[in-house]
């Protein structure tokens, strides 16, 4: 839930200060005790997670060994066939471009209502509009999924159209092939509302983290409350959107049931993102999952391995921009 | 900051209220629509208990495999433990491939299959049935519906070169000349046909792969697979999420078993085989063209092998037929006399009537004869 990540204690106001080398212990028996135990429990957990990628890229290897296509460039997943033939190139493209449908969507969208809590609305208000937004994250995603199936697509055909006739131009818009609006653009749009809570909740506690003391400041220069906000607010809280943005990404990045019911699924790269079509790495292993033999789940497995890598470097850049900000760094992430 | 934690109290237990109304109209909700081709109560008449032999069954039996059969066998599973106390019956409808599998392995008595054996599974039986080896009991046949859905349309006849095309996204328009001429009468408007297919691999895919590839093999050239071959139309997952999209697109074509198209009120195409008049998809049309099959396999084994093409009158020729995989001889002690007691009862007269009600399709007299006789001599 998004609620989990905000800090609710009131800022310290300088930067926390840089890790101690390693924790001191007091001699006592309990306090020797406690260190091993967390040691030894944290030791565990990397051991752990390390036998399950140990596990996952042999299982990987072996299916990846017996592709007789490019595991990077072939458009079909048919590893049940003779010969075994799958690629990953259209759930890569699907994931990728879905999710940054979703990002453009809702980031805006989430910093605006972000603002309108800590900033605009009224005390009264405030509260329970952020509960509510809250309370969108604690939907579980197979009823976003059934919510988008019955009401979103047939909505989003009209919108489709629309971009259709004045966006034709974009190419990107441009629909050409009939089918209703199961496509990689309304799947972006459906992850956009999953997220919108994520990243509202985050950039929220960040915004009300700005010192007052920047906020009076610009006020007594005489600044109005727009000015305010682009002048304090933004600046300290880039970083905080930041991270935001990326937590949102992770969760379009692996969201798998909600897509499946939404997209018409097919082994097509397309940039027409109004066609049906298309397919995302989460999409794609909840669907041939129950049916696969051994060999489709090891094929399986490689794909996930390969959105793995994807959301650690996603995360990776996340860390890098953050970390070139820290002075700001209202929310550490 | 203390006002504001009082409105953030109230705030959520507002959501938590509204959470928790939430969940309890799911909940009620969700009941409706399990299980679409259950009959409501009307299987509890019909089957007297008196039909069932018990025998010696005893304990605990465990079978798995198709999802395609699920509902016949609940039917028969309740019938059955309602009538024989201290016998219970698991069925776990997972798929035919992961059936195979555990009967394989020696971890179900039984296993339910969309498609017969294949020889080198039949191979690997003979481990798990030490003196014999499994054998395929035909014991629910089932119409393939192609439901469809388009507005001032309510009877519609296609003949299997038109849905190859259809399928195949070569025929674009629902007023091509192709379909016009099989519907004299009919007015067919001018929109775009929006074929739908299974998102995931699927038994009702390759049946209609087979039919299609028999009964028109100019027009359909790929193989009868699980997964849907052709490159183009739109896909939903699982016959539920196909027959919502049909339900829902103005324009649309699918095909599922008949239970959806029954529950859902979908209306379905009458196949023109060639023969005097279209074949509705019925469980009785069903029966007539699984009558037509023949049996293939030699020995104890009766897979059936279908006749797509077949021309008779009413016959409904776009049929699954499913199986149980048994051991021929070699079954284990413990279960045997609770399997061929279950068995017996699935193929009786009252245990395949009672198919109709759940739309599916009896297996006909001739095979279902054989079918009993081969139960019987199961050791």
């Amino acid at each position: 839930m998004a609620s989990t990540t905000p800090i609710d204690t009131p800022p310290a106001p300088p930067a926390p200060p840089e890790r101690d080398e390693s924790p001191k212990s007091t001699g006592r028996m309990g306090d020797k005790v406690f260190v091993g135990l967390s040691r030894g429990s944290g030791i565990l957990l990397l051991v752990i997670m390390a036998s399950i990628a140990v596990f996952l890229s042999y299982r990987a290897a072996i299916a990846i060994s017996k592709d007789e296509g490019n595991f990077l460039t072939t458009f079909d997943w048919n590893p049940a066939g003779d010969p075994p033939v799958f690629g990953i190139a259209v759930l890569l493209f699907g994931t990728v471009v879905s999710s940054i449908i979703a990002m453009v969507i809702a980031v805006p969208i989430a910093v605006g209502i972000a603002l309108f809590i800590s900033h605009y609305a009224p005390r009264k208000l405030a509260a329970p509009i952020a509960y509510v937004v809250d309370l969108l994250a604690a939907v579980p995603s197979i009823v976003y999924g059934i919510w988008g199936a019955l009401v979103l697509v047939p909505y989003l055909e009209g919108l489709n159209l629309w971009l259709d006739q004045f966006f034709g131009w974009t190419y990107i818009f441009e629909k050409t092939e009939v089918g209703v609006a199961r496509s990689l653009f309304t799947v972006g749009v459906l992850l956009a509302i999953m997220i919108l809570p994520i990243v509202t909740s985050v950039s929220r506690e960040v915004f009300l983290q700005v010192p007052k003391m920047n906020e009076e400041a610009a006020l007594a220069l005489g600044a109005t409350r727009w000015e305010v906000i682009r002048l304090s607010v933004l600046p300290f809280g880039r970083s905080g959107i930041i991270s935001a943005s990326m937590l949102g990404l992770g969760r379009a990045l692996g969201e798998t049931m909600a897509v499946a019911t939404v997209l018409s699924p097919s082994f097509i790269i397309s940039l027409h993102v109004l066609n049906p079509g298309g397919g995302t790495f989460a999409q794609n292993i909840a669907a041939k999952f129950g049916e696969a033999d051994e060999f489709g789940r090891d094929a399986l497995i490689a794909s996930g391995l390969v959105l793995f890598v994807l959301t650690l470097l996603v995360n990776g850049a996340a860390r890098l921009i953050i970390a070139r900000r820290k002075e700001y760094s209202g929310a550490n992430a | 900051m203390k006002l504001q934690r009082k409105n953030r109290l109230r705030a959520t237990a507002l959501g938590a209220l509204a959470v928790s109304g939430a969940l309890v109209l799911t909940a009620c909700g969700s009941d409706d629509n399990s299980d679409p081709g259950t009959p409501k109560a009307n299987g509890d008449k019909s089957s007297s208990a008196s039909s069932i032999d018990c025998g010696k069954a005893k304990g605990q039996l465990r079978a798995s495999g198709s999802s395609a059969q699920k509902n016949a066998m609940d039917l028969w599973v309740k019938n059955y433990m309602a009538a024989c106390s201290g016998v219970e019956i698991n069925y776990n409808s997972s798929s035919s491939g992961e059936g195979i599998v555990a009967f394989n392995q020696g971890t179900v008595a039984f296993a339910g299959s969309d498609s017969a054996l294949k020889p080198e599974e039949v191979e690997e039986s003979k481990k798990s049935c030490k003196t014999g080896q499994g054998i395929n009991l035909p014991m629910v046949g089932g119409p393939i519906a192609i439901g469809y859905h388009l507005e001032g349309v309510d009877k519609l006849t296609l003949d299997a070169p038109t849905l190859a095309k259809i399928f195949d996204t070569k025929i674009k328009k629902w007023n091509d000349p192709a379909i016009a001429k099989l519907n004299d009468g009919v007015k067919l408007p001018d929109k775009s046909i929006q074929a739908f297919h299974r998102s995931e691999d699927s038994g009702t895919t390759q049946n209609l792969g087979k039919y299609l590839g028999a009964a028109a093999p100019k027009d359909w050239k790929y193989e009868a697979e699980k997964k849907w071959p052709a490159p183009g139309g739109q896909a939903a997952s699982g016959s539920s999420g196909v027959a919502a999209q049909v339900k829902q697109v103005d324009g649309a074509i699918g095909y599922f078993e008949l239970s959806y198209a029954k529950s859902q009120s979908i209306s379905t195409v009458d196949i023109d085989t060639g023969g005097s008049a279209p074949a509705e998809a019925t469980s009785e049309n069903a029966s007539k063209a699984i009558a037509a099959a023949k049996i293939k396999g030699t020995g104890k084994d009766l897979a059936l092998d279908l006749d797509y093409t077949t021309k008779a009158d009413g016959a409904y020729p776009l049929v699954l037929v499913t199986y149980e995989v048994v051991c021929d001889t070699g079954n284990k002690a413990e279960t045997l006399d609770t399997v061929k007691s279950f068995l017996s009862y699935a193929a009786s007269d009252d245990g395949q009537k009672i198919l109709t009600e759940a739309g599916y399709a009896p297996i006909p007299a001739e095979i279902n004869a054989k079918v009993r006789e081969t139960v019987n001599g199961l050791s």
